[in-house]
């Protein structure tokens, strides 16, 4: 029986897809104005931030309105509290895409420091994770969820990485420390966001399978 | 007076919470600490019914542990209310209803040789959808069974219609006219007054077959409010068609569909992770 309720779910899904793309053009440009020394493009990153907030309050006032008009259950309930929750997650996303371009506007009027290699390849792999998660969602596939938790690690270490090469300058040339601090931010918003997309993943695991592997070690949870 | 002994006894179980002598003395806190051991009050084994050739129930088999409330839930001629009245043997009413398998009350075939039907009935009391009281006055409504059961002290009688309508929270809103006629109640008040009769002959369990579904939302809330409270005492099964209020009140759920118990298991579970996807399907409006 087809119910009025499913297409108002497949609207639901369909914001937070529209939502989740906007996110990830804000990450994406934000990285390319770093890299390509873009100020224009950092400032319209800056001002798009306020678009993925308003989509996060209309998200939220249409699962509001689900939970209190349609009372649903089981696999619907799951899939609106998840769609809260993941809103939240890409609210935040944003934000820090909204760091990173505001990090680029501070850099770009500096000399630049070094090469930028290892952000880029960062950025990368974060924005696959954020594309991974979201195609989890769109596609229910907790295997795919379970992937993109797993590559967190490999972001984590590539922070890590960065953050000794940058120490490194800083060590060696006390003239460097802003511009290092600067992108050291960008590095931890990088590492935030693929943070953010495997909270992401979870909460696929959990709106499928309702099992929550949510602050379970990986050992028990994989 | 053995009698009179008797009474002041029954009156106090109704004032007190827990059933047996032992969880009587409890204090609140040990009694909180019980409940993870809650034993086991109603087991059913491999229930057949049947109406005349047709079959109504298949092989059901289900547990309902003490001082909880369970509800079953299903579409209509799912045979949920059928089990129900096989718990306190209504159904022997029914010609040609035969019953294959075991129910088991506190571990005794209640289908038995040797099992008084009354006393069983007196042990597993019932509400229907429709309030029926008597159209007699509210005190006589809820004397009515304790004087069937030979009950006759006049102070014991009052104590025990008292408790029995505090018990169904009917006390507060007609102490003061308790010889009035029971119709000139509102229908949440009469559906009260019939707990309150229920309660009057001390059972254990307390089946309940849709008792809201005539009632407005305030006197639907007070029921709700009343069942949750009951458990302390009782063990509670009812019957609904309102799912959510199967989700507010009951502690162990069942689906049933087409004389089949499809799943059992905590409330929480079902209406959260439901392990069968027709279970799933009913309970999110899909089907039914």
């Amino acid at each position: 029986m087809q119910r009025h309720f499913d297409q108002e779910l497949a609207q639901l899904k369909e914001q937070l897809l529209r939502m989740g793309s906007v996110v990830e053009q804000q990450i994406q440009r934000s990285m390319q104005a770093l890299v390509d020394r873009d100020s224009d493009l950092a400032q319209t990153v800056v001002e798009h931030d306020r678009d993925v907030n308003s989509l996060d309050v209309d998200i939220d006032d249409t699962c509001i309105r689900l939970l209190a008009l349609q009372q649903p259950t089981a696999r619907d309930l799951r899939f609106i509290t998840t769609a809260m929750k993941i809103s939240s997650e890409l609210e935040r996303m944003g934000d820090l895409a909204d760091n990173i371009a505001q990090r680029a506007l501070e850099l770009n009027v500096e000399p630049q420091l070094k090469p930028y290699i290892d952000i880029p390849r960062m950025a990368h792999w974060t924005m696959r994770m954020v594309q991974e998660c979201l195609n989890a969602f769109v596609n229910s596939d907790p295997r795919l969820a379970r992937k993109v938790c797993g590559d967190d690690d490999f972001v984590d270490d590539l922070n890590e990485q960065l953050f000794r090469e940058l120490l490194s300058f800083m060590l060696e040339n006390p003239k460097t420390i802003t511009r290092a601090i600067r992108l050291t931010f960008v590095a931890k918003s990088l590492e935030r966001i693929a943070d953010h997309a495997t909270n992401i993943a979870e909460l696929v695991v959990y709106m499928v399978e309702g099992k929550n592997i949510r602050h379970i070690a990986p050992s028990v949870s994989f | 007076m053995e009698h009179t002994l008797g009474l002041l006894q029954l009156g106090q179980r109704v004032l007190l919470p827990g059933t047996s002598a032992t969880s009587r003395d409890l204090t609140a806190e040990t009694h909180m600490l019980s409940q993870p051991e809650l034993h086991t009050k109603v087991r059913v084994r491999n229930l057949d019914f049947f109406y005349g050739e047709r079959q109504a129930l298949f092989h059901v088999t289900l547990t309902i542990r003490a001082n909880t409330v369970t509800a079953f839930i299903g579409p209509s001629g799912c045979g949920k209310s059928t089990l129900l009245r096989c718990l306190n043997r209504l159904n022997d009413l029914v010609d040609g209803a035969t019953v294959k398998g075991r129910i088991e009350l506190d571990g005794t075939d209640i289908n038995g040789a040797g099992v008084d039907v009354n006393s069983l009935r007196k042990r597993v009391g019932m509400v229907f959808q429709k309030s029926n009281p008597f159209p007699k006055s509210i005190f006589e409504n809820v004397a009515y069974g304790p004087r069937l059961h030979g009950f006759r002290n006049k102070r014991t009688l009052d104590e025990l219609v008292q408790a029995s309508l505090e018990g169904a929270g009917l006390w507060d809103e007609v102490k003061d006219r308790l010889t009035h006629s029971a119709l000139g109640l509102s229908g949440g008040q009469q559906q009260r007054l019939c707990i309150a009769r229920a309660l009057a002959v001390q059972p254990d369990v307390i089946l309940m077959d849709e008792p809201c579904s005539a009632l407005d939302p305030i006197a639907t809330a007070k029921i709700e409010e009343l069942v949750f409270a009951l458990k302390d005492k009782y063990t509670v099964v009812m019957v609904t068609h309102n799912m959510q209020q199967a989700a507010r009140v009951s502690d162990q759920c069942g689906f049933f569909l087409m004389g089949e118990l499809i799943e059992f298991g905590d409330t929480k579970s079902i209406f959260t992770t439901p392990q069968d996807k027709r279970t799933e399907d009913y309970i999110t409006g899909r089907f039914g």
